[in-house]
């Protein structure tokens, strides 16, 4: 598999995720400029966390006009991967490649803190590999990532088991405490309908190196290159 | 009369490069000849005094000048020969600090900020500054550009920050004023910190009643570079183009640097505009566009705007190479129209950079520069006359040497007086005995637990980006010292940012050495070797002589134990004028001069949590137990206590402590460490059992008071916790150290007791200490 990762002017976590990419799974890594319009051949895109061009406006609202979003879009919709992270999910829902959107978080503050998912999707690529019974220790950092969507389309995401990840507490409970944003039914990340687009608030890429004593995040990259039994 | 050339007059041709090669000579002379045209007035002695200048330096300006300056020419002074610029009521003492040290690249005041090896060819350059004027009017966009100014001076120098810590004081929490304060200085550090994109990795909070009016906003940024690759402030090469990038220059915070010189009063509402406007992503493009120009050869120097912006960056750079500039400010992308030549001077418009190119490799750097989408305009020429010459509507509209301008060079230097105020000697006079001991050291407890000074600052804490840049490694072991991974490599980098400004006030000389020590313990306590320090000083008016006492004896307690602990001065800043001026007088703040330290990791191996890692682990004092409770948060806030002594101090103990902390880390005889500080014993003990939820069962010593024991806040004491198997061999070094170390007890599952007395579980008095600040501000 040959990733891109895309960095857009106000990226922040291009940097961490082709570190990951690179070092921690042994992956080939082409970082893309928002600028270019040439995907190079990569089989998995990208779309790190960060404010891509200053999000003054509305969390990736200008980055779906980039010239390379205009790539991504093709190569989502016929078929590519693409994986949305933190200000990479609020540009997917954004350029309408997945349902819903990213609210400022209930608290109106900036949350930075690890929290707890549980994987729902079994079917996902992103999710399959995954310990359905186990709570993942990854952390979030965003000030818009309360997800919402109107009730029939949970109700599809639900019944198309596109739901990736809800927060829950350590214990794998999902309820209101373990919620730190206000998401509509704990949603922390989910899929499109064929399941090659998947887009998350929580940052993977901050815990899969054994240096920062947490390497939960690792094994969603695991589930992705068929690493870990489905 | 000024020897005009045609292309002088010609505003169509704009401005020629001929007169770089005006010999210094002609061009002094013709400084003093210069003609002030009708539209620039001179300036008069009002309008010194109105900004900032005393009458004895208006006659100064006018004997370097040999004329009298017009407004724009004096403005220049004024923000050049601010205290905020120039440091002249500081520098004679700034001057007497350890600047020399083993691992020093570039030592204090040569560079925007210091640089250290830290071996494998990186160097790390790291320094602290405050923004507290500016966040005391407008605290989201003091605070913010704050961050925004510490980190270009820091990537100016061509290495990437890559941690953040801040040190914040405010006044009392219930007060409205500082829950606003405090919001929107939270707020400002967050949003810009993380949109740039560096993660903060630690800090402190401190709440007191004296800086109700005035807080403290201290911001650290450490970065790392390939130590060859260093872009030096200086200017040099007459015929070398200058230019400006960055964001455009609009009106604001002019006069900031003037006004950062000021006492806060009810009029500094008046100076809003003197507040200036951050925007963080052109920041991060600005970042990422001059890490790419360090990696060229077309720099021969760079330098951030901060205070009194194109002024301070033309004439330093100038004076630093011994050069002059010509600069043409019709050239200078502005936000509005019809801006006045001494506004574009004077603009303090974040996110803009001055940068010397070496002449011929222009495209290169306007390459860069396009990339990014970034302004990058030629603005100007060195020369070699030493002269600043300002240009605009094909005139000059100030011209002056850039030597006279500039700390280290003419900018005045004021030895200042100072006394010992009377409380010194009263507070010294502190007695334990006339404290009585409470009857119920558990609700004692509580209250310390849930007390803004000592309960958890997660409210604050989790607005910050932490965590961006994966190299955070606290985040999952907590560590006294914030521990940054430098990838690919062996190597850590461990960080703290210390001041306990009570101890200051009650013995500046002791209270600084102390913050000294207590940033050494926790980078010592987190498995690093301390390395170097930068300082940042914040104090009240120095034109009071008692509180440029509390000044001398910061400077006078840093320096000795900065050369016991080997860690030189690498630079800062100095921030007086911080107090509130009301009808019954002045009022300074505590003196409050914050170390930011940093420490070497060689060996990832041999880093150290400071949590309880284990129910039945055993508990050590290292240090010696002193009954003391001089300066304690117990004494001051259970007791009421306002004044005493400093606590407990020695520092050939203190580091005689420290070393055998060090070896019990390399030796792996430990499996946490954590310092006692604010709180005392028993808050030490609490916060190491956060974590995991577990809790310790201790006995204290019956030679000393239960209270004091618990909650004094005597120096020298670092706790640890072992496995029993371990014991023997941890014994053995001990004794052979000769650090005096005591058995308090052990960890437990949960419960928290003392001298068989239950102090109630850690997961049921948690709550408290979680939440209290969010209670407060809420």
């Amino acid at each position: 598999m040959k990733f891109g990762v895309v960095t857009f002017p106000g990226s922040n976590c291009d940097q961490d995720m082709i570190y990951v990419l690179e070092t921690m799974l042994g992956q080939e890594v082409v970082n893309l400029w928002h600028k270019d319009t040439d995907l190079q051949g990569t089989d998995f895109i990208v779309l790190p966390g960060g404010f891509s061009y200053g999000d003054y406006l509305r969390s990736g609202a200008i980055a779906k006009y980039s010239p390379i979003m205009e790539k991504v879009i093709e190569h989502a919709n016929s078929g590519g991967f693409v994986l949305g992270v933190c200000n990479g999910f609020q540009i997917l829902c954004e350029s309408g490649l997945l349902p819903g959107a990213l609210l400022h978080n209930n608290n109106q503050k900036f949350i930075c803190k690890n929290v707890f998912l549980k994987p729902e999707s079994k079917t996902a690529n992103l999710t399959k590999g995954l310990n359905h019974d186990k709570a993942y220790k990854i952390p979030i950092a965003h000030g818009e990532g309360r997800y919402f969507a109107d009730k029939n389309t949970l109700e599809t995401l639900a019944s198309n088991d596109q739901i990736l990840f809800r927060y829950c507490d350590e214990n794998n409970l999902v309820n209101e405490d373990s919620n730190p944003n206000g998401s509509v039914e704990n949603i922390a990340g989910i899929c499109n309908e064929a399941k090659n687009v998947f887009g998350m608030m929580p940052h993977p890429e901050r815990a899969a190196d054994p240096e920062l004593s947490n390497t939960d995040g690792k094994a969603l990259f695991e589930s992705v290159l068929g690493l870990v039994g489905a | 009369m000024l020897k005009k050339s045609n292309a002088f007059r010609s505003p169509q041709k704009g401005f020629n490069y001929l007169c770089a090669r005006i010999s210094r000579s002609n061009r002094i002379d013709s400084i003093r000849k210069m003609e002030v045209t009708k539209k620039q007035e001179l300036a008069t002695l009002e309008q010194a005094q109105e900004l900032g200048l005393l009458p004895e330096e208006f006659d100064q300006i006018k004997e370097i000048l040999g004329r009298t300056p017009n407004f724009t020419e004096m403005s220049i002074f004024s923000v050049m020969w601010s205290e905020h610029c120039s440091y002249k009521n500081s520098i004679k003492w700034l001057k007497t600090l350890p600047k020399d040290g083993p691992h020093m690249l570039v030592e204090a005041g040569e560079e925007n900020a210091g640089l250290v090896d830290i071996g494998g060819g990186l160097a790390c350059c790291f320094k602290i500054e405050s923004h507290n004027h500016p966040s005391a009017l407008e605290p989201y966009q003091g605070a913010a550009t704050g961050v925004g100014g510490i980190n270009r001076d820091i990537f100016t120098m061509g290495a990437r920050p890559i941690a953040q810590l801040n040190s914040l004081r405010f006044g009392d929490p219930s007060l409205p004023k500082t829950k606003w304060l405090v919001k929107g200085v939270v707020k400002g550090i967050g949003d810009y910190g993380n949109s740039f994109g560096v993660p903060i990795v630690g800090g402190e909070v401190f709440f007191d009643e004296s800086y109700n009016t005035n807080p403290l906003v201290n911001a650290f940024s450490a970065g790392i570079m390939d130590a060859s690759k260093m872009m030096s402030a200086t200017a040099s090469g007459p015929g070398n183009p200058v230019y400006i990038v960055g964001s455009s220059t609009g009106k604001d915070g002019i006069h900031g640097a003037a006004f950062a010189s000021k006492d806060i009063t009810e009029d500094s509402v008046n100076d809003l505009p003197s507040v200036q406007v951050g925007d963080p992503f052109q920041e991060k493009l600005l970042l990422e566009a001059t890490l790419e120009l360090a990696e060229t050869d077309a720099v021969v120097g760079m330098q951030d705007m901060g205070a009194a912006g194109i002024t301070c960056s033309t004439s330093e750079m100038s004076a630093a190479g011994g050069v002059g500039m010509i600069i043409d400010l019709d050239k200078v992308p502005t936000r509005q129209e019809n801006m006045k030549d001494w506004e574009i001077l004077l603009s303090e418009s974040q996110e803009r950079m001055l940068v010397v190119v070496e002449k011929g490799a222009e495209a290169v750097v306007e390459a860069i520069f396009e990339k990014w989408d970034l302004n990058c305009e030629e603005i100007g020429v060195v020369t070699d006359t030493g002269i600043l010459e300002f240009w605009m509507h094909g005139e000059i509209c100030a011209t002056l040497p850039a030597e006279p301008l500039v700390l280290g060079g003419g900018a005045p230097v004021y030895e200042r007086e100072y006394s010992e105020p009377a409380y010194y000697s009263e507070f010294k006079k502190f007695d334990i005995s006339t404290v009585e001991q409470p009857s119920d050291l558990k609700e004692v407890a509580e209250f310390m637990l849930s007390h803004p000074n000592i309960a958890s600052k997660k409210w604050v804490s989790e607005q910050y980006d932490s965590m961006v840049g994966t190299a955070n490694m606290s985040t999952n072991a907590p560590s006294d010292a914030g521990l940054v991974n430098i990838k690919g490599t062996n190597k850590a980098l461990a960080m703290t940012v210390d001041c306990n400004s009570r101890y200051v006030h009650a013995d500046p000389e002791k209270g600084t050495s102390i913050a000294v020590a207590e940033s050494a313990r926790n980078i010592v306590c987190s498995g690093g070797i301390p390395s170097a320090i930068t300082n940042c000083l914040n104090f009240g008016n120095p034109y009071n002589p008692e509180s440029y006492w509390h000044f001398v004896g910061a400077i006078k307690g840093m320096s000795a134990a900065c050369i016991k602990f080997s860690t030189p001065v690498t630079g800062g800043n100095v921030s007086f004028y911080n107090q509130s001026v009301t009808d019954e007088g002045e009022e300074p703040v505590l003196p409050t001069p914050t170390i930011g330290m940093l420490g070497v990791v060689e060996n990832k191996d041999q880093t150290m949590s400071m949590n309880f890692k284990c129910k039945g682990d055993l508990i050590f004092l290292i240090g010696k137990a002193v009954e003391d409770i001089g300066s304690s948060e117990y004494l001051y806030s259970y007791h009421g206590v306002k004044g005493s002594s400093a606590p407990y101090f020695d520092l050939e103990e203190e580091f005689a402590m420290q070393e055998a902390v060090k070896g019990l880390i390399q030796n792996k005889l430990i499996n946490a460490a954590h310092d006692c500080a604010d709180g005392g014993l028993f808050v030490t003990l609490f916060e190491m059992g956060l974590q995991e939820n577990l809790g310790f069962d201790v006995i204290t010593d019956s030679e000393i008071r239960e209270d004091a024991y618990l909650f004094g806040e005597a120096q020298g004491r670092v706790l640890v916790t072992l496995d029993e198997n371990t014991e023997e061999e941890f014994i053995d070094y001990m004794i052979e150290c000769g650090t005096p170390f005591t058995l308090l007890g052990h960890v437990t599952r949960g419960k928290m007791v003392v001298d068989e007395k239950h102090f109630g579980f850690v997961e049921e008095v948690r709550s408290g200490y979680d939440n209290k600040i969010a209670e407060l501000m809420n």
